[in-house]
This record gives structure tokens, sequence and C-alpha cells, in this order.
């Protein structure tokens, strides 16, 4: 780790101008991410702007009936607000299905959305990696990529991003607020927020330097059940193998609705929109299930190791969608 | 991560274990429940683990790595780190105090092992991943690991071995495995036998290359004052890091002492000393002042030891009946190229199952890597994990019950050595785990048990564990006021050493708990063989029982002559120690009064026990534990994840020196089990000889969540061909052959045969079918 500058910020405006006056500052929040990547010195910070104790750190319900997040509420007192558990259960589900208690009680929104790969070829100076250093290659390629992307990578990178709750936020139509310097804020769709890697892995995000976000707002919640389900290695405290978020309508036999994002299966939390076109208006069946499970995958492809995500990601969309329904 | 889940009562598996351990008529303190005596300590953060000791003017080490596997150091520019603030010292290669060289590579004897000198920054060459290759000692840590990253490195690299699979044709056979085992045995001829079997079964299964991860990593605070070096370390056995310290240092052992009272978790990769330690020696006498050196977690997987990649295979021929004409058992491991390490894989099959016609072979196939080192249950883990899956296909094959199956095969002496055993209950541990698990419930065609969307499996394997001891020696005191001290070099893994130590002097003294304090972790006392191969309790344990014989002779010695003594002249042969008194034929004292009254100043005795394999009784005897694991895990059938429902392991392990301490030995093996059945692998990547997952957020061991329900049942024995106590090696037995129950059960849920370890989703998803919504 270098040495760094340390300061902890007034206010949101006061942060947002302290990170973009130098070109080599970074918020940080729980530093759950943040910290062990600077232990490996994969980032190198000159100067932190520790944003936790600002007063982000709010639930509200909007006018529009939804609810407003501020970028500081942890990652386990979201999971436990009463609101989003009994009308966004599946945010809920996903906070919970997410690393550790102790790291949860840490983790902040806004870090929980912006957290990095954890490629571990990322993780190791010593390995050929463009998106820790442009055009060094990529070893996860021809590597040991089991974890990987099957959906939205690139030749230059198949890294995933690793978050639940992005996932969750993704199919609940979120809403990213930012505040830059001089009070300039921005809405942006969640779905907007992280980019592919296409030949530069290493811009991940759509927000400028030292913008900050400042809160994320959930449209009143969708009409049908919710259900996020993760697909890991082991009970708990492992990363996503593949994770379906889902929300299905039903009326009568039909599906009015249907909402499908997908995690660990690409590099930015993943809707799968063609699926949910194919569903809406279907008979609720099998038959419709697996339709709109292999829509969700069409175009994946497999780099050795994670060829297993294709197949698993399907099955794990069908199943979810039968369950959705069923609980319906 | 041993414990039950939530919400379970602490003590519905524990009362099954204690119904079976009944006290022995002369019952005491051995085999009681009884709490963790260093509990309160540890659970208050007053064990004092070996990063967390202090003194004045302690300076911070930070090892810098390879970041390649083989070559050369072509050029290393320190310049930039010997400026950079708090910096002290920059040591490299080019100016690390002389050491005796690498020796050869071979499989080196059991003494020689443990005592070879194993030198750091000893030369340019590169040798595996992340070997060290410069040490920075600053003001503080962080000032140590910055200035490290400022260090520039060139490198001549060179192309090295790194894939296992590929490589299997370089094999060749070692001198000796582990332990100093023959390498292969035979006996009759398989070929013959497998010829004439009418069932055969021809498996091949791959183990892969798995890591300790004690939850402390290895660290070191070394000082000298003068020649005298005192290390204060994480170690499993004292003896050993002495001698290893002292010939990598090129000092007699004498001039060394080391100090582990507290060891958080060991699993065999504590056994020697490391970098952490070398360097911290070295580099406190150049700066002469403390040097502190701790690995990091990442560096745990290339400096710290591993369990290495192998492929076993598994030949059996039997009639059909299910008797065993033939057995084989082939293992090819890969090893370090400049220090072989031969995992005992293939040793266990030598005494488990009777039959006529029987080989074992061990290969090596020498990689670019660090070398291997013990891991929870050498050999037994990767070996039963293989062999008993083996014999589950058999089961199935013959149509047997897998119970059936091995009862069968039971041997009525040891098959190899043709000498008695000297207790093997593997039978009744079989028979009253199938009782207790509800063993005749399971459906033997495999996949067809369904509970909502959960495939349900139940598995079982047998469990064996050879009984070692080995030499030790312990030191006994009493005081005026009664008072007993014991003390060793003995070390508390985190196993319950200080615990049953305590439970075994009381008894023998006829002294309460609390009147016995039990030392350990200093080589300044008397040595032992420390913990490692579950000899640790068995054998400090006999030599402190010994050692209280020796104690209490001479307190009778002095009662009977003394003229102070109120037992002066009593001349009675049947003595006895209990409840505090010392009774004498007809006449009994207080025992902390009469040392009072005739030694002031107290007694003090020794006692020890022999090495096992020098010993008649060893020679005489073929020794080992033995116990049965039951497994149930279900299967989700849209995604094929495992996971467990419960487990019970019924264990028979000579005399049980306390039962709590005992069961959570078995419990973490058992968890260990899970492990290396489901999920526990280090991936080595072929193009560049690193480990990629080289962290605890990518290398999965068992969580809470992943344990379930847990039982361990002991049944009652004593073994008094092993030693004084009728105790036996118990902390591996609970790895042995748990992980094969589970990958049985698997196969029992799913109909699905995966033979490489460990069993993720991805190598059952394409077999398993889909099941209509
Ligand atoms: C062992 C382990 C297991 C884990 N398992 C999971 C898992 O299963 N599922 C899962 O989803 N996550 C998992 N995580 C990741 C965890 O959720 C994230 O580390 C956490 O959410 C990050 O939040 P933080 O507040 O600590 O972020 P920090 O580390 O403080 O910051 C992360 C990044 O966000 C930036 N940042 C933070 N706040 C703002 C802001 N307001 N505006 C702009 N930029 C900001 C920081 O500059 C930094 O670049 C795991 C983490 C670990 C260490
Ligand atoms: S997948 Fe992306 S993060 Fe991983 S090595 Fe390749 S470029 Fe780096």
């Amino acid at each position: 780790m270098q040495s760094f500058t340390y300061q902890r910020a007034e206010s949101a405006e006061q942060a947002a101008a302290a990170v973009a006056t130098r070109p080599n500052a970074r918020f940080i929040s729980g530093g759950t991410n943040l910290l062990d990547l600077m232990k490996l010195e994969i980032e190198r910070p000159a100067h932190l702007v520790d944003i936790s104790r600002l007063p982000l750190d709010r639930i509200e319900e909007t006018d529009e009936g939804g609810l407003r997040i501020g970028a500081q509420v942890r990652n386990s007192d979201l999971a436990a607000d009463p609101q989003v558990r009994s009308r966004y259960p599946m945010l809920a589900q996903a906070l919970l299905a997410g690393a550790s208690g102790q790291i949860r009680n840490k983790a902040s929104t806004a870090g929980n959305l912006l957290q990095r790969t954890r490629c571990p070829y990322f993780y190791d100076r010593n390995m050929p990696c463009n998106k820790r250093e442009q055009g060094s290659g990529c070893a996860a390629l021809q590597g040991f990529n089991r974890m990987h992307a099957v959906l939205g990578a690139s030749q230059a990178c198949i890294a995933v991003h690793p978050s639940d709750m992005a996932v969750a936020m993704s199919g609940l139509d979120a809403r990213i607020e930012t505040i830059s310097p001089e009070r300039k804020t921005r809405t942006i769709p969640i779905g907007d927020l992280h980019r592919l890697p296409d030949t530069m892995p290493d811009m991940e995000t759509v927000l400028d330097h030292g913008e900050m976000i400042a809160a994320v707002t959930l449209p009143p919640p969708p009409p049908g059940r919710q259900i996020y389900r993760k697909v890991r290695d082991r009970a708990s405290y492992a990363f996503a193998l593949v994770s379906v978020a889902a929300i299905v309508e039903k009326s009568g036999g039909r599906i009015r609705s249907a909402r499908i994002a997908m995690g660990g299966v690409a590099p930015k939390p993943w809707r799968a929109t063609a699926a949910e076109q194919r569903l809406t208006g279907a008979t609720a069946s099998d038959a419709a299930f697996t339709d709109a499970a292999e829509a969700a995958l069409a175009g994946a492809v497999g780099h050795g190791g994670n060829d297993f995500k294709i197949p698993l990601a399907k099955r794990t969309v069908r199943h979810t969608l039968a369950a959705a329904v069923e609980r319906a | 991560m041993n414990e039950t889940k939530p919400g379970l009562p602490a003590d519905s598996t524990g009362s099954a274990t204690h119904s079976r351990v009944k006290p022995r008529p002369d019952a005491g303190l051995i085999g009681r429940p009884i709490d963790r005596v260093d509990g309160p300590l540890k659970v208050t953060g007053r064990a004092t683990y070996a990063y967390e000791h202090t003194l004045d003017g302690i300076a911070y080490g930070y090892i810098l790595g390879a970041a390649i596997a083989k070559g050369r150091i072509a050029e290393i520019d320190t310049a930039e780190a010997e400026k950079a603030p708090g910096v002290f010292l920059v040591m490299t290669h080019r100016n690390a105090p002389a050491q005796p060289d690498f020796g050869a590579a071979v499989t080196p004897t059991v003494p020689e092992v443990f005592t070879r000198a194993r030198p750091a920054l000893n030369s340019d060459r590169v040798r595996y991943y992340d070997e060290p290759i410069a040490l920075v000692v600053a003001q503080t840590f962080e000032a140590a690991r910055a200035a490290a990253g400022l260090i520039r490195v060139r490198y001549d690299e060179e192309p090295g071995r790194y894939d296992f699979r590929t490589r299997i044709a370089d094999a060749y056979a070692p001198k000796r495995t582990n332990a100093g085992l023959q390498t292969d045995s035979l006996i009759g001829s398989l070929e013959s036998a497998s010829a004439a079997a009418p069932v055969k079964i021809d498996a091949t299964y791959r183990t892969p290359f798995e890591h300790h991860n004690p939850m402390e990593p290895h660290a070191t605070l070394a000082s000298w004052s003068g020649n005298e070096l005192t290390i204060h370390t994480s170690a499993q056995t004292l003896a050993n890091f002495r001698a290893g310290v002292a010939s990598t240092l090129g000092i007699a052992p004498e001039r060394v002492r080391i100090v582990s009272p507290f060891v958080g978790g060991g699993f065999g990769c504590k056994l020697i000393a490391h970098a952490d330690t070398i360097l911290a020696a070295l580099a406190a006498q150049a700066l002469q002042r403390p040097v502190k050196i701790a690995f990091t977690r990442q560096q745990m997987f290339a400096n710290a030891g591993h369990r290495a990649e192998m492929i076993q295979q598994v030949r059996l021929g039997a009639d059909n009946d299910g008797r065993l004409a033939g057995i084989s058992h082939d293992v090819w491991s890969a090893t370090s190229s400049f220090e072989e390490y031969c995992e005992q894989t293939a040793a266990f099959t030598r005494s488990l199952y009777a039959a006529p016609n029987r080989t074992t072979r061990h290969r090596l196939v020498p990689l670019d890597v660090n070398r291997g080192e013990w891991m929870r249950s050498p050999g037994e883990a990767p070996g039963m994990l293989a062999f008993e899956c083996a014999m589950d296909e058999l089961a199935e094959r013959v149509g047997l019950d897998p119970i059936e199956l091995r009862i069968r095969n039971e041997p009525a002496q040891d098959p190899e050595r043709g000498v008695p055993f000297s207790t093997r209950n593997l039978v009744a541990c079989m028979e009253e785990g199938a009782r207790r698990f509800g063993w005749q419930r399971r459906d033997p065609t495999p996949g067809r048990t369904l509970e909502g969307r959960k495939l349900i499996g139940r598995g079982m394997a047998a469990a064996i564990r050879p009984n070692y001891i080995g030499a030790a020696t312990a030191r006994v005191a009493i005081d005026r006021n009664g008072q007993v001290t014991a003390r060793l070099d003995m070390t508390d893994i985190g196993t319950g050493t200080y615990t049953i130590l305590t439970q075994i002097a009381a008894e023998n003294l006829g002294l309460p708990i609390a009147s016995v304090k039990v030392e350990l972790g200093d080589s300044r006392f008397p040595r032992t063989a420390g913990s490692g191969g579950s000899w640790g309790a068995a054998s400090a344990g006999s030599a402190l029982y010994n050692a209280c014989d020796a104690l209490k002779q001479r307190i009778l010695e002095a009662a009977r002559s003394s003229e102070a003594s109120p037992l002066r002249g009593a001349m009675a042969t049947e003595t006895g120690f209990a409840d505090g008194e010392v009774r004498v034929g007809q006449r009994s004292a207080s025992l902390a009064d009469l040392i009072r009254r005739i030694a002031p100043d107290g007694f003090e005795a020794e006692g020890s026990v022999a090495a096992g394999a020098t010993t008649a009784s060893y020679k005489a005897y073929s020794q080992h534990s033995y116990g049965a694991h039951f497994a149930e895990v279900e299967v989700d059938c849209d995604t094929s994840e495992i996971r467990m429902r419960r487990m019970l392991a019924v264990m028979a392990a000579g005399r049980i020196l306390n039962a709590k301490t005992a069961r959570s030995q078995i419990l973490g093996g058992m968890a260990w089990g899970i492990g290396a059945a489901l999920m526990e692998e280090t991936v080595l990547d072929p193009r560049y000889g690193h480990f990629v997952n080289h962290d605890l957020a990518e290398y999965h061991v068992p969580v809470n969540g992943d344990i379930a329900e847990m039982e361990v049942v002991f049944l009652e024995e004593q073994d008094d061909k092993a030693n004084p106590l009728g105790a036996k090696g118990l902390g591996e037995l609970g790895v042995c052959g748990a992980g094969a129950a589970v990958a049985n059960a698997v196969y029992n849920a799913t109909g699905v045969r995966v033979r490489e370890f460990p069993i993720t989703l991805d190598k059952v998803l394409p077999a398993l079918p889909l099941i209509a919504i």
C-alpha cells in the first residue's frame, strides 16, 4: 500500500470537489473493496476522501411512492428495512445473499454498486490484465475463467460485475442520483451506470472523476412476485456463479409482465429484456419459461472454464420464473 | 465453523457422545467433557499469539515475492526502497548472511526432513512463484510494505514445469514416502487375481492442490540477546523448528529458544520453520533489534506448503459375493523439483481390507512449485477419498450394501504385516452408525429420492488412521501448597491439549483440576513430538502420565521415610492418590499437608515414552484408530448445488481423554471432509506456475452454512497395546473417509459419479436431467 493523504468530507459538494480537483483521489466509504485493492496496490490513490460519515444514510419514501436510498445506507440496514422487506423483497434477498454479516455492516449502497470485479488475475499485479493495465493483455481469456462472463464481454476483458444488490436493483429499474462539483446533479438509469468493456475495460462506469453517488431511487415496485435466486459454490459467503432476479405478474393462466435480471454472467447487472418480452402475454408454462431462458442467454459465449454457466443460467432462469409464478 | 446449526440445542449431538463413553470403574477426570482450561483466555483475547508478542524497539518486516516461477534475478534495484521513510534494511540475496545450500531434492528421512537447512534469500535463483526475493524491514509494517512496492526487479525467466496432468510420463519412484514408509508394496499377483475375478472396478480419481489455511498465518518475532536467539512463533513442533532454524543459521540448537504457547491452527503447515522465521532471525541479527514478520494470506499459498495434486487409480477384483481377490492402489502425485514430498496416499490400503493379492505404489511428478507439506491427515485424506468411493462403486456393481461389502472383506489380522490388530472396531462402528443414521432407509438405487426439487442421497465410508507415538518427555512438579505444574514443549494448536494434559495429571495425582497448571510451548521445557499426525495427545499424555507416576513414587518414598511425615513407617504396598489425599494401606494424609511437612521445596519428576515404531508392542500389533462416516446431502435438481443435510461419525479410537474436545476434533475433521469433497481446490495456472485463487474469498473452505447437523459417537475402547493411557490418535480420524461419505451420498442422490474432486456443481450439472416444472 502506498502512502496517501486522508480527508473527512464535511458535505457532499465538498467531497465531490475534493476528488474532482485531484486526479489521483478516491472516495472511500465502507472501504471493504477499496482497502483490499490498495493493500495489493491494484489501486494506488494519493488522496482519500472519506464520505462514510456524510448524512446520506436515510431511506425515505418518494412522492411517486417509491424509495430513495442514501448512498451511505449500509447493506445490512437496507436489507433490514421494513419497506424494503415488504415491498422490494428481492432486494433484501439479494443483499442478504451477498458477502458476510460483517462486510454487510460496513458496505455502503454506492460502494456496492461500484465494487470492482473479483477476477483473480486483476488481483495479482504480476499477471497481464487490461483492466488494471490497459494493453497488457487478459490473463483470464485463456486461463482460469470459471467465474467469468458469458454475456457482454469482449476479447479485452471477460470479467463479471460481482454485486448481488445491483442485480436486484436492475430488475427494479433503479435510478442513480449523483452530485458533481458546483452542485451539478444528474440521474442515471441503473442500466446505463456500468459500461461494457469493449476495448477499454478500465472504464467501468459513466461517472466522471469526482462525480459522487448521492442516492439510489426505486420506483414503486412493479406488480408481481419477486424472487432473487443466487447459485453459488458454497451455502454462504461466495460470489454468484449465476444469479437471477425475477418479477412475474400473472393473471389467470397468463403472464402479464415479467422482469428478469441476471448476475454472475456479465460485466454489469444484465437485464434480459428479450426474454421479458417473450413472456409478456404467454401462458405460464414450462415451455414459456424454457423459451424465456433460451432468449435470456441468446448470444452467450463461454471461454472454457465458464461454459457451464450457460446451461446453469438457463436452468436458473427457468426454475426462478416457475417459482415466482407458483408463489404469485 | 464446527458448531452445529443455530437453533439446535448445543447438546443435542453431544448427548450421544457422552452416553457411549461410560465412566471407567476408577472414574476420574480423564474422559470427562470438561471445558477448555484455556478457553477464558482465548475468548477474552488474553491468549497471546505469535504476532501479538511485543518487545521494545520492534522493527517490522515485509517479504517481497518473485513475480515468476522459474528463472534468475538478473537485476534487483532496491535504491528507492532503501530511501523510503522508516526503512531500516532491505535484504536480498546480495546482502543476506551466508546460509548453507539447500540440500538434495530427495525425500529426506524422518529426522532430516525436520532438521535440514531451508535457507531464504540465499541465491539469485527463483524456484517457485512468490518465493521470497527481498525483505524490507522498517519502523512499521505499513512502511515496510510500501517500500517493498518500490523494489524493481528484472528476471531472466526460464520455461518451467507446471502442468501435472501432461507430465505424468515424467513420473518416478521416490526412495520412500512421507513418514519413512515404503514406496511400493506387493503381495501375491494382482494380474492373475484380476484376470480371474468376475467383478472388476478400475477407477481413476483426481484430487487437486489444496492449502491448509489455518486462521492464524505464519508469523515470527525474533530477538537476539548476545548469541542467544528467541523466536516467538506459531509452531506445532518446537523441536523441529529449533533444529531447522539452528541448521539454517549455522548455530547450535541450544542457542535457539522457540516460544509458541498458542497456535491459531496448524493442520500440518507449522511442523517446520518457514521463511518468516528464518528472515526474522537474520534481520534481527543484522539490525540488533527485534524483528517481526508475518506472511500475508496470499503469501501463505506459495510459501507455507500445500497438498499436491494427485491422480489415483484404484483397481478392485472381487467374486460375485463381493469378496476381494485383488486390491491395487496407484498414486501419482505432483512434487517440488527441489525437495520431494511424497504423501503416503496408498499406505492405509495396506491395512484396511482383506485380499490375497495386493499392490500399492507411489510415483512423483516433479514441478516447479514449492514443496508440499503434511496436510490434515496426510495419506488417508486424499487416499480414502478415492479408495472409499471405489468401494462404493464395487458395492453397487455386486449389488451389496456398502457396509455388508466391507464386513465381507474384514481381515482377521493386518493383511500385509501379518500381525494381529491391537484393537479394531471398524465393523462395530459401521453397524452402530447404520442403526443411528437410519441407514436401512436409504434407497440403494441412485437418483430416485426427490423431496420437492431436491434430490436426496446418503453415503458412507470407513475411516482408518495409524496410531503414531512420538518420543516425549514431561516434567511435573508439586510445590508446598500442593499446586502441580507440568511442563513440556508440547503445543496446543486449538485441539485441547492444555485441557487433556490437565485432566491426566489431575486424575493421576488425585487432585482437582484447579490444582494443576500445564505450561506448554517453550523449547526450554522437556522435548516432545509436538502436535501432528494425531500423535500429540497420546505421546505427550503418556509422558505426563509416567511423569506423574514417577512423582508419586518420590512422594511415597519420602512419606515413608521422612521424620516429619505423618505416614512415616507405613509399609503397606497398597497405595493411592485420591481426593487430595495420599493413602498407604489404612493410613492417609492430605497431600498438600504432607508436602509442606516433608518437602518445603516441593518435588519434581520426569517421565517419558519412546517412539512407537521402536517398541515391541508396535512391532507385534497393527495399531490404528477406526471409524465410520455417514452423510446425507441434497442436490438441487435445477442448479445441482450440493448442500449437506446431516453427518454422523462413529469412532473407535482407544480411550477418549475428554469427550468434548475429542468431539470437537472429529467435527473439525468432518468439516474438512466436506471441504475436500465439495469445494477445496487451489488452481495452479499452467502458464505462469502460480496459484490463482490465493485468498479466502476464492479458496473455499466450508462455512457455517455448509455444515448442517453433525453427530459424533465414540465407541468405548481401551487400547492397552498402544500406551499406558489406552488412548490412540484421534484428531485426523475425523477427516479420513469423511469426504468419501459425502461423495458417495452425492452419487446416491444423483446417479452421477464425479471422480474429479472437488465435486463442484458444474461437474454434476451436465448429467442431471431436467425435471418437469
Ligand atoms: C470476501 C468478500 C466477499 C464478498 N461477497 C460479496 C457477494 O457475495 N456479493 C456482493 O454483492 N458483494 C460481495 N462483496 C463485496 C461487497 O459487497 C463490497 O465490498 C461492498 O459492497 C463495497 O462497499 P463499500 O462501501 O465498502 O465500498 P468501498 O470499498 O468504500 O468503495 C468501493 C468503490 O466505490 C467508490 N465509492 C464508494 N462510495 C461512492 C460514492 N458515494 N460515490 C462514488 N463512488 C463511491 C469508491 O471510491 C471505491 O472505488 C464481498 C466482499 C468481500 C471482501
Ligand atoms: S478478465 Fe478483465 S479483469 Fe480479468 S484478467 Fe482479463 S482483463 Fe483483467
